[in-house]
């Protein structure tokens, strides 16, 4: 007697390749093969544009570098969120080209430079250095730039210029922070800071157009930014705009804003603790414990005597 | 004459009925949801966290969404009694004590990130800045105040404290959200927005309190 068993199919359905698929394979091998030759020819060209050309600069700390992924992810930057995760995404579609730097006030050449005027006159150099927030917490960061006294050099300032004012852009649309909302906005726009004529031709004093090699990424203050690494982070003002030679102490946004809290001068001092903050330690983003913080960021030996017989507890 | 209507009659009748199904319900199905749902935030900061979600500062991070929930479950527990009232359904005062007992874990969770992740035990340093920052002080009294009313909440103790003397110490949560609300006031640097919304709440949660003490 013959039993009829089920047997199994030997290929399971689901296995079984849909023949609409399999009928446009052909496609989809010249697909790939296209997608492939795209992808190997214009990326690479794009990363060399926006890879910068650099040599090694001085005042280099060989400190681990914070990542690259944490710097890029945890951004002060007002104009855009008052949350530090929110340039990072806000800030992706900022136009940086075109882009002109307005340095002028008392200089005997004031000039417009445009961004990429900036980038090819000067010599790029890498700095690595500590960034410390008045929030107490810290990064080493690798920036590309070019000391900002070989700037003020070219625009050649008169004995009048004993201040320098900086300005980032005022441009709500593209910033959605400058917007401001039913309780008004975080800060008076546009944000401005300022150094003594001393501390901008200071050699540590930095323009960075870059870090990690390539162009600043948005969030990071593209497409020119200030780093003045002895000062804590908010007197590196980002994206700037105007470069002013001033015979007064110019205002600055964040001293307006509480001026017993923020001082003009600003810089790291653990023995001069903020009303919120204490400013003995801070903590180096990506590590757990605390470190204790060094007077002017550990950059003592280059610029304490900037500030000799100033009493530093008054000038905070 | 007057006349009662049929709806009348039958809330007359149905009444005791339809609450104990309603109080069923909120005992067998609302209560253990909402317990749940309580638990959410401190799963989704663990979640996160397994999966490196928590930023460039995790320890930040943690410090402020336990922060943000200790302030919510506050306000949510102040938001029982006036829900109560207009809604008329006073079964929903069994709800109060387990809310409570969550804006009080989340302010353990917040108060043990800030001793041991951020000042990492360190004695010195946490009185140092409780001491010298008054938002830290605030917060810091904020969460002392709490502790009386987590230890009182069992029905024992209120049973021991007598119902009057319970209530008049468990005035004290009003105190410990608006230290709340100014930790937070303080603590941020210029954007104001976000906790001067947790203050207006509180300001109409307070506010209905006082009208219906006057009323």
């Amino acid at each position: 007697m013959a039993i009829l068993l089920r047997k199994p199919p030997a290929v399971r359905s689901d296995e079984i390749t849909d023949p609409a698929v399999y009928r446009a394979r052909r496609q989809f091998l010249r697909g790939g093969a296209a997608a492939a030759l795209a992808g190997l020819l214009p990326r690479d060209l794009l990363a060399a544009a926006a890879r910068l050309k650099f040599s090694k600069g001085p005042f280099s700390t060989d400190e681990s570098k914070t990542s690259l992924k944490d710097v890029t992810r945890y951004n002060n930057f007002y104009e855009f969120s008052t949350d530090k995760s929110g340039p990072a995404k806000l800030a992706q579609d900022f136009k940086t080209r075109p882009w002109t730097v307005a340095v002028g006030g008392a200089a005997e050449k004031p000039t417009r430079f445009g961004i990429e005027d900036l980038l090819t006159r000067f010599d790029l150099e890498e700095r690595v250095y500590r960034l410390r927030c008045v929030e107490a917490w810290s990064m080493v960061v690798p920036w590309i730039g070019f000391p900002l006294h070989k700037l003020l050099a070219a625009v050649a300032p008169t004995s009048q210029a004993k201040y320098v004012a900086f300005e980032t852009l005022h441009d709500p649309e593209q910033m959605p922070g400058q917007r401001g909302g039913l309780f008004g906005s975080s800060l008076d726009w546009p944000y401005v800071e300022g150094l003594r004529m001393d501390e901008a031709m200071h050699p540590l004093t930095l323009l960075a157009v870059g870090l990690y090699g390539d162009v600043l990424p948005n969030q990071n203050g593209a497409p020119i930014r200030l780093v003045v690494p002895w000062k804590y982070g908010f007197k590196s003002i980002k994206s700037i705009v105007r470069i002013s030679l001033v015979s007064q102490q110019p205002p600055t946004s964040w001293n307006l804003t509480a001026p017993g809290e923020y001082g003009f001068y600003a810089n790291v001092n653990p023995k001069v603790p903020h009303p919120r903050w204490s400013q003995a330690r801070e903590r180096r983003i990506g590590e757990f414990r605390k470190r204790p913080t060094l007077p002017f960021n550990g950059y003592a030996d280059e610029v304490a005597h900037l500030y000799r017989g100033m009493d530093l507890r008054k000038y905070f | 004459m007057p006349m009662r209507s049929p709806i009348c009659i039958a809330a007359w009748t149905c009444v005791n009925i339809s609450d104990v199904s309603r109080d069923q319900v909120l005992r067998q199905i609302v209560k253990p949801l909402l317990f749940i749902a309580c638990l959410l935030p401190v799963s989704l900061l663990l979640w996160d966290g397994l999966r490196d979600q928590l930023g460039a500062d995790p320890i930040e991070e943690i410090t402020h969404r336990t922060g943000d929930w200790t302030l919510r479950f506050l306000l949510i527990t102040l938001t029982v009694t006036p829900l109560r009232r207009l809604s008329g359904w006073p079964g929903l005062i069994r709800l109060r004590r387990m809310l409570g007992l969550f804006a009080f874990f989340y302010a353990c969770l917040h108060f043990l990130t800030y001793v041991s992740l951020d000042q990492g035990f360190d004695l010195a340093f946490i009185i140092e800045d409780v001491v010298e920052h008054k938002y830290v002080l605030v917060g810091f009294t904020s969460f002392l105040l709490l502790i009386p009313l987590a230890a009182t909440s069992t029905h024992g103790m209120v049973r021991r404290l007598g119902g009057r003397r319970w209530q008049q110490l468990h005035k004290l949560v009003y105190i410990s959200a608006l230290g709340g609300v100014i930790h937070f006031l303080w603590l941020v640097k210029s954007d104001l927005r976000e906790p001067l919304i947790y203050a207006v709440l509180l300001a109409v949660l307070m506010g209905y309190r006082l009208r219906k003490q006057r009323a």
